[in-house]
């Protein structure tokens, strides 16, 4: 019987932590933990943690070649021992845990749309007094737009916090823009060639919506239906 | 042992800059810390009167960038803290005298000789606020309860967060506890409410401030003014200990009690 390893998936492959002790006892055993669930690791591809293990290029040769017998690839070893991760480099072998996979952009593939202007930028983080964005898109921002920011559009503005900067959406003369915030108490809202300033606000804040209905600014608070 | 490079600053003038630094500085040797401040504002120097030292500045700040003189000919010894010193500013010429480049040259020969070293920022968000940020570890914004001061903090936060900084830490100065309870002045919490960064002091309005920086001797040395004890507090949490924000703006102590006792017992008759 031999004892269990410590086996994580990483990416697409397997950590194995080898068990300390002497090499030439802790090989076997791990052979041998291996081939109790031969079909589990079939096919595998395999990084060994040998945290400060010393092991020679012949060592971990011998090992790769052991396991490739066994259908099982090693690609990696993590060490923290110089000569180890030397001989693992001369063997070809990585010496970090690969990068998860995450998806690759050329992989998101765009969906085929006839929707106008869906050009956008998100912003997340706070604009701040000072700060300016200008897009001849539409403007997201995840934060606030604080006093004295100033965010122009050609198309919609979004704000996911406080609208309290100068706001600009339309900018380029689409009178279908609007502007929506959580709290919607900009400095100046202008949407196209319309401006106009926040009332006084009475009571709690609540998402708003503002757009223009008859060429008139109007911000009406989110219902949702 | 290396120092921690605190920069003090504000965007806006006349917020209590120089008040807070030659503060914090005092509050910070009188605990046994070695500490030096930098005067960055060139050719409006001010640091110095307010710790009392001017008559005593032989080189400053631009004599050691230029090299005609020894960083330690320039660093002037404190009158009454013996690991308190002054780089002074100098009055004759203006910012451009110094680059950040210099000032990181500064701080980083000083930095294995002291715990801290507190620079002064010249209001501002051009080159001299720019050589005071440049070095800083931790920035410390000064602001008042005042819109505008307010917003000046915000594009200072926007700036030293392009600059790569760590999120600055906000000093509210010259909070009117009485105005604060009339409603009359913006309270700690709206301040935060746009500004949204951590609060690390709040300092009550003290007439003795005026008094101390004419006579130049501060007030983080008064153990009986409030203003001195914020600074003193400051510095406490500088240093990483816990000390729970005196509230100005709910607790009136006994006086306030007594005249709201007076006052309704006034209109109930």
């Amino acid at each position: 019987m031999s004892t269990p390893l410590a086996i994580k998936g990483i990416g697409d492959g397997l950590l194995v932590t080898v068990p300390p002790g002497n090499w030439s006892a802790v090989r076997p055993s791990i052979l041998q933990a291996i081939d109790e669930r031969a079909d589990f690791f079939r096919g595998a591809r395999l990084v060994l943690q040998m945290h400060d293990r010393t092991l020679s290029a012949a060592d971990l040769g011998g090992l790769r070649d052991a396991l490739e017998v066994r259908q099982i690839a090693l690609t990696g070893i993590l060490s923290t021992t110089e000569s180890t991760r030397s001989a693992g480099a001369d063997l070809g072998l990585a010496l970090e845990v690969p990068a998860p996979a995450i998806e690759r952009a050329d992989e998101l593939e765009p969906i085929p749309t006839d929707l106008q202007g869906e050009e956008a930028v998100l912003i997340h983080r706070t604009l701040r007094s000072g700060q300016t964005v200008r897009h001849p898109g539409h403007v997201i921002v995840i934060g606030d737009v604080n006093p004295g920011a100033e965010i122009v559009a050609g198309g919609d503005v979004v704000v996911w916090g406080k609208l309290r900067g100068v706001v600009h959406a339309g900018a380029t003369g689409d009178q279908r823009a609007v502007v929506c915030a959580l709290d919607l108490s900009p400095t100046q809202l202008r949407i196209g060639s319309q401006i106009s300033v926040s009332p006084e606000r009475k009571g709690k804040s609540k998402p708003e919506m503002a757009y223009l209905r008859d060429e008139q600014l109007v911000a009406e608070s989110w219902k949702h239906q | 042992m290396t120092a921690t490079v605190v920069t003090i600053t504000s965007g806006k003038g006349g917020v209590g800059k120089t008040t807070t630094t030659a503060n914090l500085a005092t509050a910070l040797a009188a605990a046994d810390q070695r500490v030096v401040c930098i005067d960055a504002d060139i050719g409006l120097r001010n640091l110095d009167v307010v710790l009392g030292l001017e008559n005593r500045i032989v080189y400053d700040l631009v004599d050691v960038v230029e090299g005609r003189c020894k960083l330690r000919q320039a660093m002037i010894k404190d009158k009454r803290l013996s690991d308190l010193y002054l780089i002074p500013a100098a009055q004759t010429r203006d910012k451009t005298a110094v680059s950040p480049e210099d000032m990181v040259r500064v701080v980083d020969e000083l930095r294995p000789k002291f715990d801290w070293i507190v620079i002064d920022s010249p209001a501002g968000i051009e080159r001299g606020f720019r050589n005071a940020l440049a070095p800083a570890d931790i920035v410390l914004i000064v602001t008042n309860p005042e819109v505008s001061a307010v917003r000046d903090a915000d594009r200072i936060i926007g700036m030293a967060e392009a600059e790569e900084k760590d999120e600055p830490k906000l000093i509210l100065n010259r909070i009117r506890p009485d105005m604060v309870r009339r409603g009359q002045m913006l309270k700690a919490e709206d301040v935060l409410d746009v500004l949204a960064i951590e609060l690390i002091g709040v300092v009550p309005e003290d007439e003795g401030v005026l008094m101390a920086s004419n006579q130049g001797v501060p007030l983080a040395l008064n153990n009986r003014s409030k203003a001195g004890r914020a600074f003193r507090d400051i510095a406490k949490r500088l240093m990483g200990d816990e000390v729970p924000m005196q509230d100005f703006e709910s607790q009136d102590g006994l006086f306030g009690r007594l005249t709201r006792l007076v006052k309704a017992g006034g209109q109930a008759a």
